[in-house]
């Protein structure tokens, strides 16, 4: 229930800069996603809020108060990491309850805590069990117990679900934005799975390279990418990318079309193509396509559509969803 | 490996090895057992014959018997003390990262790889001696009378040696143990609230109990029978624990029948500390 600004924070691993100069707000009950390749900061940018590392440079406000001297604990967020960092030798109530125990809290205030915790999450059965013997998604839900219990002004969440399999981490993600909803909390989720970031954001942060490439709603940034980074991180399959004759004559260096955007025709078609592969996905079809005018090109079609390898076909581009992008990567609208 | 008949396969592959094993262990068992109930003095040899448990009397009623049980069991106690304590504390020194960190454990952890006898002796002549020792020189410095460690705090002298022998070991096992510490249970407790002594208490020691208890545990065997320590800087006297009375009555009282007897009542004694311990720590090395 809180509002998070960062001021041209920046840090540096020895010569190393992670984050370099990142301007955000965060708004009060939001669910903020930081999206962004493997090694690009996201993690780092999570962990300088939670107050576990150090700034080199810049300012961290919570509900406009400075926090950027305070200790993780004064901080009063909650964080969920991606190992869930369970207690290994303390008892589901024990860690449900730890953070109150190291607030001082009464035994009984404890208890009913960490009861209403545990019913809130399904973990009622299991209080007296070790980490140990639970399963990856019982684990997931204790240190989101062990987060909600101390009522904090903040959640952040570091990959929560990528140690989950793909049908356990859609019901966790439904979870977790049930969750939000029901507390009304400010939640910061760290992910590089873009679908995880498409359906529960209501906010993206794109970074890449320790930058904030974007910021705005899932469907703007499907919409309206200010730069080629993010035209080709948000959006599966990835856009294409055109330069040469074709783009110039779109007044770009570089145009990009969503496979979604693209049509396929018969062979007599203006842009020639043939197959090379095609993924069947039941719903969609993915097909791989060999261009003399584009190169290699993805459409996506509905529906099962046949498509041997090797089949001449033409392509329609969608001119209005034509996304241009000049010789430095930024959009032109 | 789990099938029947890789089973059996398997037994009968370690049969030689485990047969050779029991054979080492039992045939100088039973022959002390049967040595403890002769009478056989190397300086009488014409009397022999049974000796009932008349080994196991005297042995039991000699002057130095109960001094020595207190001794074996003051040493053991006060050198796992001292290293588990003092282990831990170099464990947390030598986990923090520092500029020759890898040169500093290795220096650590050299004491533990020299001979027992070897150390006793350094201590003996280089360090303890009360006209030549450095710390002799060191008391006079600052105008102290020098102190006779081995004549006037003899259990003291040998405890130091083997605490200085034994706590590298430790030091070594528990950082191990820290080393394999989840970072992110320390990021965890530190959201949690947790300052640096309740992370110690509630998430460290916890973590460290099962190395803690394996360090007393093999300490507890080795100590319990310490011996060149006490031999070399000749404290035997003062200060023996109960190897070495049974070392007196075997080799310089050449009582075999004695020291057979007392050998035995020293396994009893290790028998019954280990019962001690594995019921009082034991369940750390479960789960
Ligand atoms: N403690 C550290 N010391 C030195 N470099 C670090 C440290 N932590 C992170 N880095 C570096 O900072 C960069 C960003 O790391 P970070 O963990 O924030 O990435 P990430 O975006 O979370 O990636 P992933 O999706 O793989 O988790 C990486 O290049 C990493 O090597
Ligand atoms: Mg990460």
């Amino acid at each position: 229930m809180s509002r998070i600004e960062l001021n041209a924070v920046r840090k540096n691993f020895g010569t190393l800069s992670v984050i370099n100069g990142v301007d955000l707000d965060i708004y009060d009950g939001g669910f903020t996603v930081f999206v962004g390749p493997s090694g690009c900061g996201k993690s780092t940018l999570l962990r300088l809020i939670a107050g576990l590392e150090d700034l080199t440079s810049g300012h961290i406000l919570i509900d406009g108060r400075d926090v950027t001297e305070l200790g993780p604990a004064q901080r009063e967020l909650a964080m969920v990491f991606q190992s869930y960092a369970l207690y290994p030798h303390m008892s589901v109530r024990n860690n449900i309850g730890f953070p109150l125990k190291m607030a001082k809290q009464s035994e009984a205030v404890i208890d009913a805590k960490v009861r209403k915790a545990a019913e809130t999450l399904n973990l009622k059965d299991f209080l007296d069990r070790r980490p140990g013997q639970l399963s990856g998604g019982q684990r997931q839900r204790v240190a989101i117990g062990r987060a909600i219990v101390r009522e904090p002004k903040a959640f952040l969440f570091d990959e929560p679900l990528s140690n989950l399999d793909a049908a356990l981490r859609v019901q966790m993600r439904l979870e977790i934005m049930q969750l939000h909803k029901s507390l009304g909390a400010t939640m910061v989720y760290v992910t590089h799975d873009q679908v995880e970031a498409m359906t529960m954001a209501d906010r993206i942060v794109v970074l890449n390279q320790g930058r904030v490439e974007q910021v705005g709603s899932p469907l703007e940034l499907y919409d309206r990418p200010k730069t080629l980074f993010v035209a080709g991180f948000i959006g599966s399959p990835k856009m294409n990318f055109i330069s040469g004759a074709l783009a110039s004559k779109h007044g770009a260096a570089t145009i990009g079309i969503r496979p979604e955007h693209v049509q396929i025709g018969d062979a007599s078609g203006a842009i020639h193509a043939t197959i090379r592969i095609a993924e069947h996905l039941g719903s969609d079809t993915f097909i791989h396509v060999d261009s003399a005018d584009l190169g290699a090109m993805t459409v996506r079609a509905t529906g099962n559509i046949e498509a041997a390898p090797g089949t001449a076909l033409s392509l329609t581009l969608d001119p209005a969803r034509i996304h241009r992008f000049d010789a430095s990567g930024q959009a032109i609208f | 490996m789990a099938t029947r008949h890789s089973q059996g396969l398997a037994r009968l592959a370690v049969a030689p090895s485990v047969i050779i094993l029991f054979l080492w262990m039992i045939v100088p068992l039973v022959m002390t057992i049967y040595f403890s109930f002769l009478r056989y003095n190397l300086l009488n040899p014409d009397i022999g014959g049974w000796a009932g448990f008349s080994n196991y009397y005297y042995f039991i009623t000699d002057d130095s018997f109960p001094g020595a049980v207190l001794n074996t069991l003051l040493l053991v106690a006060s050198v796992i003390a001292v290293s588990v304590i003092g282990g831990l504390g170099l464990a947390l020194l030598m986990d923090q990262p520092f500029w020759g960190r890898g040169f500093v454990r290795l220096l650590v952890i050299s004491p533990f790889f020299i001979m027992p006898t070897v150390s006793a002796l350094v201590w003996k002549n280089l360090l303890m001696n009360p006209i030549y020792g450095l710390f002799a020189y060191l008391q006079e410095l600052v105008g102290l009378t020098p102190l006779d460690w081995f004549a006037k705090v003899p259990l003291l002298s040998v405890a130091i040696i083997a605490s200085w022998q034994w706590l590298p070991f430790a030091a070594l096992i528990i950082l191990t143990a820290l080393q394999s510490l989840d970072e992110e249970q320390k990021d965890a407790s530190a959201m949690d609230g947790a300052r640096f002594f309740s992370y110690f208490r509630y998430i460290m020691l916890p973590h460290l109990a099962r190395p803690i208890t394996v360090v007393i545990l093999i300490e507890t065997i080795f100590l319990l029978n310490i011996f060149a320590e006490i031999y070399v800087t000749s404290v035997g006297g003062l200060a023996g624990n109960l190897t070495y009375l049974v070392y007196f009555q075997g080799l310089l009282n050449f009582d075999i029948g004695e020291a057979s007897a007392g050998g035995l009542i020293a396994v009893v004694l290790a028998n019954l500390v280990s019962i001690f311990l594995v019921r009082v720590i034991g369940r750390n090395l479960e789960i």
